[in-house]
């Protein structure tokens, strides 16, 4: 059986097919019937099934660290919630949400708090990830709305990829601008990115921009497209305000390309270029992430960009756009809810008129009237004792705020702290009061919108695992228990899904454009089958484009063009703090690694957490290629392995986001992120924060392979990596160890690293060298094995972990792996030569058989000659004969 | 029998080192000399290492024969089977045998090996009390295994736990008396001779340490009954093999007026103090050692091959043995100072599961010892880098891996060996 589904991962919504046997899932592939994906799958997307495990999910409910069950779970939930709502009022309670969670998910969670409780401090993590898109898309059209569509990237003839590394970020929407691009070459690429990433390779021209510069690059851009008489005077003139104080602010900004290349760092000649092809290419596409939106001016930037578009009247056109390409599966869906304190819901805002049609549709006895917290502000204000209770659904902020270590402090305090996910134990979960199982990617059922507005289905393939629900169900039965019953009598996702587009239909009376109409009255089996659609879906059609008739969101339907001034990064380098801490995402993990390091194939790419620096500052810090180096910032401090790189800028550091305390340690990168966030989004500055690095050195590095899952040993860095049948340890400690003085029972030490039952059968012991190896075997073959050295021992560094992985899938070892397991090292090539004929000079049948054949020897003489065998004691003489006999 | 004009070569003794002597002349000189050998033991030569496997049964004296009547014959050696020289007359320069034969020469060779030493105990020549060196010895224990049930050996030497080894084989319950608290403690550390003393329970040998026999006791009729150790502990037996260690020969150099201490003394190119005579094998000292092993035997017949074939220029060096027990499915090696002292370092290894041990002694930067158990195929490797006193520094890592695991770093020169 295949079931058609949606990718969990990034924001392209790549459809799925799910193949499902009696055992269980057997595959996935990509749908070929998906217009984002048309059946090709990235890294992640292939490896999904390889995340449907029973590892590490939370399958039943808990309170304070006790199994419970669901009605008790829900009951202490929603009455612990009632309780801090009448002590200290609505808004001392808080969710914090999702861009994992679907559509249905959301819209529950939204209405609850805004309607119901009372306050909008409902959040979602997507604040980090597009809200600064989002702003600045509000504050141009009027409403939060992407224009473009997927196919506007094969009929540009330029595209700008600005704070994007879509060739990892985006990996389908990469592959296809590359194969648009290869049927096409005469169509432009321009990468604008402080470091040289993977999307380069079809880069006609980067842009290796100083970070914080973009919105100068920008207005040099509107400024030369005035100069150079490439505006279109009647676009503006007909749809837009604003088009001469953007002008004249970028004028002040950036008389010239002299001006913008300066402030951007970067050669005026490859600036000039990028100006001469976006005026003179009427198909211009500008996709822009999180290069641009995590940023303290992360709103102006991306206004900056569609600046530039308004100007050249390139907005929903085909192949022109301002496109910003989202982080997550449900970013888009989160938006249209209104899953963001500063949204009410369905594109609506605070306003009277919003309130009172909102309200009246929620039929809410407590909505909320002001916008409430966001991410950053709702953690602080959970650590300073202004909102007791939160709620955290499908994210991980302990890891991906900044600051974290401040989240972490914040909820430790909290009254209440419900944590709802698919994962038993995350650096989050710990801090739970009450954990509730979700069910996960293959057991939801729902929508998801990607970033071109086109909502899919994601589809159930398998029952939920444990006694782990859907997460609107979990929030349907607290609301429920709360008292409003009434208001959430949803009995499965299409009733919500009905109910959000019933709201959004109210929006057809407006100017806004968010309208799913079409789908309020669907049964549901037209649900269950609905295929990908993009909205609006008014009167039967779907829209691939949006303003292509210059009539936006505002009453006016006129666009905004924005003065917007670069005041680059809010904390800048200084003596103390010399370097740029930029963090990302890589190719093969998603967000805190919950699921993506449940599969071996994806933890091949780049297994270690690691720090990208060019060979020059390497050089002035004193930092060696693969060493460790230790990272501080104001905030925080981390431990990381060396990537010397000519990719990166001088003075800047890159760290990917991902390693937490759960597959590392002190490699939680979001501990050292300044928590600065833009004025208008609020959304943090995690490209830029700053730092400095120095060398670090271990008193002693070990790696550890192990059948089975250990606890991360308590070492000063320490990396786990899951293969497909052992778990691989990187450890480095800054404490001596005992057993360097010899006063250490070094095989109980081994045992305990190792988390084995005994000491190691297998024992490698060089005291002088302070070198020691141990492993442990059973009749199924290897169940772990350690290598242990002082200091940078490369006997440690130099094990080849490749061919100590294959062992796990070997079975019972050979003799000569078994006699090579301890070197660490591979015996390719090393030859068994057999059973031992003479032992006075260890010669071997096998050796003794190939010598005769190959030099068609006669007698013991001859191969003794050869081999030495048999000329010592001449015990193995008769053997030798009876060898040649044999022959 | 004719005596022709050559110059007349007699070899006393027809064991490994005479033999070995004998072939090594012949290859360089066939036609030197005029050659007789006197051998005691009523037979052709055969290889006493082999002893243990025909003891054990896996081998036959046939196996073991080195050369038969035939090759002497074809060689045109004289060979006196059977007879035992008495008396060397120097000033006649002749050899006279127990049956009064006179054998003149002019270049003597003293073959003439070690015997068991029998430790000073009572009831040391009770019947069925027996040491193990020759054939006949092997032929006397394998007979009594066959009716008798308790067999004791005393010694946990290499030729004792052989000697165990082969008595058990042949279906007897033996137990193992040795002085020492660990087995084979001049050629092995403890570890591995715990090893090497389990595998052998496991084979259903037997062993009492820190042994001292007190004296053996007899039955009326005079044949063995028990052993007492001097701690009081009794052992019933019905046979005791006594491999105590060996003594040179020397009364037939003795008694000829050659300088002899615990051997014949030679120089270094394995003459005596009468320059007509020389000695090799396990008869001799040289520079203060005696010799138990076959390798240095084998070296000293070669340079005593190499001055009879009035070639002249080689000399014995003595080089540190390697010892090998010879138990089938056992594997047990050393080499050097293998047990470590003051600045050396130590490297180990050890497979519990499958009972191997191996460790590394180290001084600076160049192997000095080994012992390996259970795996020692590269044993011959470590021997070869403790003599030539290879730099192991670049390798140190991969070193008791073994060869294949070595690799040293190009450029070459620094791969090699740092004196020679």
């Amino acid at each position: 059986m295949t079931k058609r589904s949606t990718c969990a991962y990034c924001g392209v919504g790549c459809g799925i097919e799910i193949q499902v046997g009696p055992e269980g899932v057997t595959g996935v592939q990509g749908d070929t019937g998906h217009p984002a994906n048309y059946g090709r799958l990235c890294s992640k997307g292939s490896s999904l099934d390889h995340t449907l495990t029973l590892e590490g999910r939370l399958l039943h409910p808990q309170i304070n660290g006790l199994r419970a069950d669901w009605p008790q779970a829900i009951d202490h939930v929603a009455r612990e919630l009632q309780r801090i709502i009448q002590q200290h009022g609505p808004d001392a309670v808080a969710f914090y949400v999702s861009g994992q969670l679907l559509t249905e998910d959301y819209y529950v969670a939204n209405k609850l708090m805004k309607g119901f409780i009372g306050s909008a401090n409902i959040d979602t993590n997507s604040r980090l990830c597009m809200s600064s898109a989002v702003a600045a898309y509000k504050r141009a059209f009027g409403e939060d709305c992407v224009p473009a569509a997927y196919e506007d990237l094969e009929l540009a003839d330029l595209i700008v990829l600005t704070g994007s590394n879509t060739a990892w970020c985006h990996p389908i929407l990469f592959q296809r601008i590359k194969a648009a691009k290869q049927q096409r070459p005469g169509m432009k690429v321009v990468v604008i990115d402080p470091r040289r990433t993977a999307t380069c390779e079809i880069a006609d021209l980067h842009l290796a921009i100083r970070p914080g510069a973009d919105i100068a690059l920008f207005n040099g851009l509107l400024q030369f497209l005035a100069q150079h008489d490439a505006v279109d005077k009647d676009y503006l003139q007909q749809h837009c305000e604003g088009f001469n104080a953007a002008l004249h602010q970028a004028r002040e900004e950036t008389p010239d390309v002299a001006a913008a290349a300066t402030r951007c760092d970067l050669v005026p000649a490859d600036v000039a270029q990028f100006y001469q092809w976006f005026a003179e290419t009427p198909r211009t596409v500008t996709c822009f992430s999180q290069g641009i939106n995590q940023s303290s001016q992360g709103t102006d930037k991306g206004n900056a960009i569609i600046n530039c578009h308004l100007a050249t009247g390139r907005v929903g056109k085909p192949g022109a756009s301002p496109f910003s390409l989202t982080g997550q599966p449900n970013a888009m869906g989160g938006r249209e809810v209104g899953g963001l304190a500063n949204q009410l819901a369905a594109h609506r805002d605070f306003n009277a008129e919003d309130l009172t049609q909102v309200g009246t549709f929620w039929n809410a006895p407590n909505l909320a009237r002001k916008p409430g917290l966001k991410a950053v502000d709702l953690f602080a204000a959970v650590g300073s004792g202004q909102v007791k209770a939160v709620w955290i659904m499908g994210t991980n902020p302990v890891v991906s705020l900044p600051n974290a270590g401040e989240v972490a402090h914040a909820l430790r305090q909290a009254e209440l702290v419900v944590v709802s996910d698919c994962i038993a134990t995350t650096d989050t979960s710990q801090y739970a009061h009450v954990l509730l199982p979700a069910a996960g990617w293959g057991e939801k059922d729902g929508t998801v919108t990607n970033s071109e507005r086109c909502i899919s289905r994601q589809r159930a393939a398998l029952k939920p695992s444990g006694e782990a629900r859907q997460d609107w169900q979990i929030l349907t039965d607290v609301a429920r228990a709360m008292g409003y019953a009434d208001d959430f009598s949803y009995h499965c996702a299409a009733d919500v899904f009905r109910e959000h587009a019933a709201l959004t239909a109210l929006n057809r009376a407006g100017p806004r454009q968010l309208d799913l109409g079409d789908l309020a009255h669907i049964s549901d089996r037209e649900y269950d089958d609905l295929p990908p659609r993009q909205w609006p879906l008014i009167n039967g059609s779907s829209q691939t484009r949006l303003y292509a008739d210059g009539r936006f969101s505002f009453p006016d339907r006129r666009a905004r063009l924005l003065p917007v001034q670069c005041q680059g990064v809010k904390n800048a380098v200084n003596v103390d703090w010399p370097l740029s801490l930029n963090t990302g995402r890589i190719r093969d993990q998603w967000h805190t690694m919950t699921r993506t390091a449940l599969a071996p194939p994806l933890n091949a790419h780049k297994p270690e957490p690691f720090v990208e620096v060019h060979p020059v500052t390497a050089a002035r810090f004193g930092l060696s290629d693969q060493r460790l180096a230790r990272i501080r910032s104001p905030w925080g401090q981390a431990i990381m392995k060396v990537n010397v790189t000519d990719a990166m800028r001088r003075g800047e550091l890159f760290v990917p986001m991902h390693w937490n305390d759960q597959w590392a340690r002190g490699a939680r990168i979001g501990e050292l992120v300044n928590p600065v966030v833009d004025p208008v989004s609020g959304q943090p500055e995690s490209k830029h924060t700053p730092c400095r690095i120095e060398p670090w050195l271990p008193q002693w590095t070990a790696i550890i392979l192990s059948r089975h899952n250990l606890p991360l040993p308590a070492c000063d860095y320490a990396a786990k990596i899951r293969g497909a049948r052992f778990y691989r340890y990187e450890l480095a400690s800054g404490e001596t160890l005992p057993a360097f003085t010899g006063s250490h029972d070094l095989p109980a030490f081994l045992q305990q690293l190792a988390g084995a039952e005994a000491p190691p059968p297998l024992l490698y012991q060089d005291q002088d060298r302070r070198s020691y190896r141990g492993a442990w075997l059973d009749d199924y073959g290897l169940q772990s094995c350690i290598y242990l050295g002082s200091g940078w021992d490369p006997t440690v560094t130099q094990a080849d972990r490749h061919w100590l992985a294959s062992l796990f899938e070997a079975g019972t070892l050979d003799p000569i792996q078994r006699k090579a397991l301890l070197s660490g090292l591979s015996p390719a090539g090393v030859e068994d030569c057999g059973r031992t004929i003479c032992a006075c000079f260890g010669v071997g049948e096998n050796s003794i058989r190939k010598c005769i054949n190959d030099l068609q020897l006669t007698d013991a003489a001859e191969v003794g000659k050869h081999v030495k065998a048999g000329t010592n004691c001449g015990s193995c003489l008769p053997e030798i004969d009876a060898i040649l006999a044999q022959k | 029998m004719t005596y022709s004009d050559k110059p007349r070569l007699v070899f006393v003794g027809n064991g490994m080192a005479g033999t070995r002597t004998l072939e090594e002349l012949l290859a360089l000189a066939p036609d030197r000399y005029d050659i007789s050998v006197i051998g005691e033991e009523s037979c052709g030569n055969y290889n006493r290492i082999l002893l243990s496997p025909v003891l054990a049964g896996e081998k036959t004296i046939e196996h073991i024969m080195l050369n038969d009547d035939d090759w002497y014959q074809q060689h045109r050696i004289h060979f006196y089977k059977g007879e035992r020289a008495v008396q060397i007359d120097r000033v006649r320069r002749q050899v006279i045998t127990a049956s009064g034969r006179q054998i003149r020469y002019d270049r003597l060779v003293l073959a003439t090996g070690s015997r068991p030493s029998r430790i000073p105990v009572p009831g040391r020549d009770l019947k069925n009390v027996l040491t193990f060196r020759d054939i006949n010895d092997v032929n006397t224990m394998l007979a009594l295994s066959r009716s008798k049930r308790h067999a004791t050996v005393i010694g946990g030497g290499l030729l004792g736990l052989e000697a165990a080894n082969g008595l058990r084989k042949q279906g007897m319950a033996v137990t193992v008396v040795h002085t020492a608290d660990f087995l084979l403690n001049r050629q092995l550390d403890a570890t591995a001779a715990r090893l090497l003393q389990h595998t052998l329970e496991q084979s259903g040998i037997q062993f009492m340490l820190n042994a001292a026999t007190a004296r053996i006791e007899g039955t009326a009729e005079g044949e063995v009954r028990q052993l007492v150790c001097s701690d009081g502990r009794t052992l019933k037996t019905d046979m005791v093999v006594m491999a105590t260690g060996v003594s040179p020969n020397i009364e037939l150099a003795d008694s000829a007026g050659l300088r002899c201490d615990r051997g014949i003394l030679v120089n270094d190119v394995l003459q005596t103090f009468d320059p007509a005579i020389y000695a090799v094998g396990e008869c001799i000292q040289h520079r203060g050692q005696v010799f138990g092993l076959v390798a240095p035997t084998y070296q000293q017949a070669r340079v005593c091959a190499n001055q009879l074939a009035e070639r002249g220029f080689a000399r014995y060096i003595q080089t540190p043995a390697a010892t090998q027990l010879k138990i089938t499915g056992i594997h047990a090696f050393s080499a050097g100072q293998f047990q470590e002292a003051g600045s050396h370092q130590v490297i180990r290894f050890v497979d519990q599961q499958e009972g191997l041990y191996k460790k590394l002694v180290l001084d600076g930067n160049q192997l000095v010892g080994a012992v390996l158990y259970g795996d020692t195929q590269d044993g011959a490797w470590f021997f070869d880098l403790i003599q030539q006193r290879t730099n192991i520094a670049p390798v140190r890592d991969q070193l008791i891996f073994g060869k294949d695991f070595c690799h040293w770093p190009q450029p070459a020169s620094s791969a090699l060996p740092v004196a020679a």
